[in-house]
């Protein structure tokens, strides 16, 4: 079992849960994820590991209320445990001493991720400039985090009610632009994003690194149905990514592939909300 | 002396319309006078065929002489010298080619029941839920790590932990058990009644499950060594990446491997979706792509979870299907249509990136090869098309990398199994051993088992020298 020591609601249906759980914050690195189940019944989903602390021996998950899991998960309160957790999954992000200049964007929910990405890049040495966007003001996540790793924080808001009015890849033309020499960029967040991102970077020949999100089970190789096409390959997004070269990857399969479920997702989500609703009554 | 039948008794079974709709086991064992009266079919012989065919050398004759004197618990005990879970042997080993194939009676009839009597001893023990005698370890008693709770790690940790040593199983999912909890359906070997049980035991014993634990990327195996305290570290993690064909449309929405099939269903329960909360997804048509055990499974789980029509396609012929025979007659009784004789070159997929049909060609058989296999070769322009919504890969697994590629010093070989004493399972590194399928490639319960059975000899051997 795992105990939530610290639940926030950051912005509507977004959640910061911080978990104990030593084993797995001493070895995190950035870029990997875990699985959790929180129950006998459940599912086991995976979400990014947003933030760790080695020696509390916790760690932070920041995740977003779609549906039946995540739902479930959100229910739970500080002080209760989850009942399965499995970590650290996944490659960890490539951070090297003297990349240059590294340009993060979290798109959405997709800060989580980045964050821990950037904040290694600047511990690196690296130059951190860092791309925030959202549909609007009240659901930005993470900001006042992502300034204090970045050497430059441009903030998108889809309807302009902050920062610059435009998507994730208005900020990036207006550096590319202004002249700024860029090393890499990471790229994480709703594919449309991450599709747009590396299609704006691919012929400035800007290495993208883009982190994918099919639908998972076991995390470590064993089923197969994370599979995404990357060039030429398929590959396995639990061990052989999370992380790929953007420009190689087939969006519109993975976005085919997250579909699968979708009706069934639907009726799941319905019987969760039945089910709470039944506890009230009884 | 009487005559003797030169027929098996027969195994009771759920009818199968009724047991096409269930999960619920599909034989029911033998009861105590059926044992006995199949034991009594045994000649005993002086120098017993049997027992070359059983990969772990049970006495055979022995244990039965027990049942048909109805010392049962003689039986079990005799059983237990040699192997770790009976029950489940007893339930899924390939006697056909082990040891009933060897056992004379087969040369006029049909074999001794060997399995079944094996299970017959097993679930009766087993009922009587005996308590389990905790171990006393010594206040030095040496840890051994071992990796993956399959039956090769099952073993090797049960007869670690008779010997004194202090054992730690360390299992990636949230379920020990291995295959016999994510692969092989409940209808075959029941998870509470049997695997769980004899997980149970093991824990009694006092050996420690840590579950939610993948080696590689929680600790290394050297880390295990020199920062955990462990002396020394079986592997036994299994065949567990899922292979594809590579042909056009694997990836379509529709096409699973077995492995994510049988887990979404078996492991995590998603015939019970909703309540349940994981989906699986079946249609009305399935077609499952191989020939073994899995296959079977597979097929057989598809019908279960309310498919309307199931395919087996496989490339080669009736006598080459590698399951146990009595998977086939099984899944042929429940009415699974067998389509032999035909390779798939794609999946078809509909417009919004869906499975509508799997194209096949036919096969012929060629001439015995070196091996003495005929090889099917493919009959130009004879492709055609079989209506699915629902594919299942069921063509055989390898090796998961994430132990070999983190442990420096311990050999592959081009496959990526892992390198290994047979006798001994000693890898290439000092103190570490391996055994099972991660070592063998896919293979069976049975040498899972005694390849654990074996490194647990020699892990003693190598610590008490240490
Ligand atoms: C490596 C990785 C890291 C992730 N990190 C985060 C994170 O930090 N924060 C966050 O909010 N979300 C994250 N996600 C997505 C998160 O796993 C899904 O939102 C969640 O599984 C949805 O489950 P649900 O039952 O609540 O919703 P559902 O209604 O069941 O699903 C909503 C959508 O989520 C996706 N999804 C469903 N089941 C799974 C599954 N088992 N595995 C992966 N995706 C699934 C599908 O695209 C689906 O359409 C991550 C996904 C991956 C693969
Ligand atoms: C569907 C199916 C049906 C079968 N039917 C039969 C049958 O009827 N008869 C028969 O004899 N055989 C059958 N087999 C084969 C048999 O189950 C295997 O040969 C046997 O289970 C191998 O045992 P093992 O202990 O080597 O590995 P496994 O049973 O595969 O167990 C390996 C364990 O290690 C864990 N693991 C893997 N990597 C790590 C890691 N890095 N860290 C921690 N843990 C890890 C896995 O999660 C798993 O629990 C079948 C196999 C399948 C898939
Ligand atoms: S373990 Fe398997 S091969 Fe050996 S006697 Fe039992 S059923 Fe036969
Ligand atoms: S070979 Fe057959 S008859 Fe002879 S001892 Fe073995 S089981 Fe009995
Ligand atoms: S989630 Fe099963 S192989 Fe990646
Ligand atoms: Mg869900």
């Amino acid at each position: 079992m795992f105990k939530i020591l610290e639940k926030k609601e950051l912005s509507p249906g977004v959640f910061r849960m911080v978990i104990d759980a030593p084993r797995i914050a001493k070895k995190t690195q950035p870029g990997q994820f875990i699985i959790e189940r929180v129950d006998e019944e459940s599912e086991r989903i995976p979400l990014t590991v947003a933030d760790f602390d080695r020696e509390k021996g916790t760690i932070t998950l920041i995740f977003q209320a779609v549906g039946a899991s995540t739902e479930l998960l959100a229910e739970k309160k500080e002080g209760e445990s989850i009942l399965n957790l499995v970590g650290p999954l996944g490659k960890p992000s490539e951070v090297a001493e003297g990349i240059g200049t590294v340009v993060c964007i979290g798109g959405g929910i997709g800060v989580a991720p980045v964050y821990p990405i950037a904040r290694a890049m600047k511990e690196a040495g690296n130059k951190v400039i860092s791309i925030m966007g959202a549909r609007s003001k009240e659901i930005l996540i993470m900001e006042d985090e992502m300034r204090a790793v970045s050497d430059e924080t441009i903030v998108t808001t889809d309807d302009g009610t902050y920062g610059i009015k435009g998507f994730v890849t208005t900020a990036l033309g207006q550096l590319v632009e202004r002249g700024e020499k860029i090393d890499r960029v990471y790229a994480i967040g709703p594919v449309v994003m991450m599709k747009s991102v590396a299609d704006a970077t691919r012929p400035l020949a800007l290495p993208t690194v883009v982190s994918l999100n099919p639908v998972m089970v076991d995390g470590t190789g064993m089923c197969g149905g994370c599979r995404v096409q990357v060039g030429t390959e398929t590959k396995f997004a639990c061990v052989d990514g999370p992380e790929f070269d953007g420009h190689l990857v087939d969006f519109n399969a993975l976005r085919t592939r997250q579909g699968m479920y979708r009706d069934m997702e639907a009726e799941a989500e319905k019987e969760h909300k039945c089910r709470i609703g039944l506890g009230r009554d009884s | 002396m009487m005559a003797l039948s030169l027929k098996k008794h027969p195994m009771p079974e759920q009818a199968p319309e009724v047991r096409a709709h269930n999960f619920e086991e599909v034989a029911l064992g033998y009861d105590e006078e059926t044992a006995v009266a199949e034991a009594e079919r045994c000649l005993h012989c002086k120098i017993p065929q049997c027992r070359k065919g059983c990969p772990v050398g049970i006495d055979i004759p022995e244990f039965i002489a027990k049942i048909k004197e109805r010392d049962f618990d003689g039986a079990i005990a005799k059983i237990k010298e040699s192997s770790s879970l009976p029950a489940i042997c007893g339930r899924v080993c390939p006697q056909e080619n082990q040891c009933e194939k060897y056992c004379v009676l087969a040369n006029k009839g049909e074999a001794v029941a060997i399995g079944r009597l094996e299970r017959f001893a097993a679930d009766r023990e087993m009922a009587q839920n005996r308590p389990v005698e905790p171990i006393h370890y010594a206040e030095d008693a040496k840890k051994v790590a071992v990796i993956g709770a399959g039956p090769a790690g099952l073993a090797c940790a049960g007869d670690l932990a008779r010997k004194g040593y202090r054992v730690t199983i360390f299992e990636a999912l949230h379920t020990a058990g291995g295959v016999l909890s994510y692969g092989i359906p409940e209808f075959r070997l029941p998870k509470e009644k049997i695997v769980k049980k004899e997980i149970s035991n093991l824990e009694a014993m006092g050996v420690k499950i840590e579950l939610d634990s993948v080696i590689g990327q929680l600790y290394t195996v050297d880390e295990l060594m020199q920062e955990e305290g462990f002396d020394a570290v079986f592997v036994g993690t299994g065949a567990g990446l899922p292979r594809f064909m590579e042909i056009p449309g694997e990836n379509l929405n529709g096409v699973y491997s077995a492995n994510e099939f049988l887990t979404r269903c078996n492991l995590m329960k998603a015939y019970q979706f909703p309540k349940y909360g994981t989906p699986i997804r079946v249609g009305k048509k399935v077609a499952v792509v191989g020939g073994g055990n899995v296959a079977m499974d597979a097929a057989r789980t598809a019908l279960r979870l309310g498919a309307e029509h199931v395919y087996i396609v496989y490339r080669r012929g009736e006598e080459e299907l590698p399951a146990r025979r009595e998977e086939v007659l099984h899944a042929k009784a429940e009415g699974i249509d067998f389509r032999l004789l035909n390779n798939p070159v794609e999946v078809v997929g509909d417009d919004k990136g869906w499975v509508k049909a799997i194209r096949c060609i036919k096969m012929e058989l060629g001439e015995p090869d070196a091996s003495g296999r005929r090889s099917p070769k493919a009959v130009e322009g004879s492709e055609f098309d079989l209506e699915v919504d629902t594919v299942v890969m069921a063509i055989g697994q390898g090796p998961n990398p994430i132990v070999a590629s983190t442990t420096p010093g311990m050999e592959t070989n081009k496959r990526g199994n892992i390198v290994a004493d047979p006798e001994t399972g000693a890898t290439t590194k000092p103190g570490v051993f391996a055994g099972g399928d991660i070592v063998t490639g896919a293979a069976t319960v049975i040498l899972a088992m005694g390849a654990g059975k074996k490194a647990a000899a020699a892990i003693d051997e190598y610590l008490k020298n240490k």
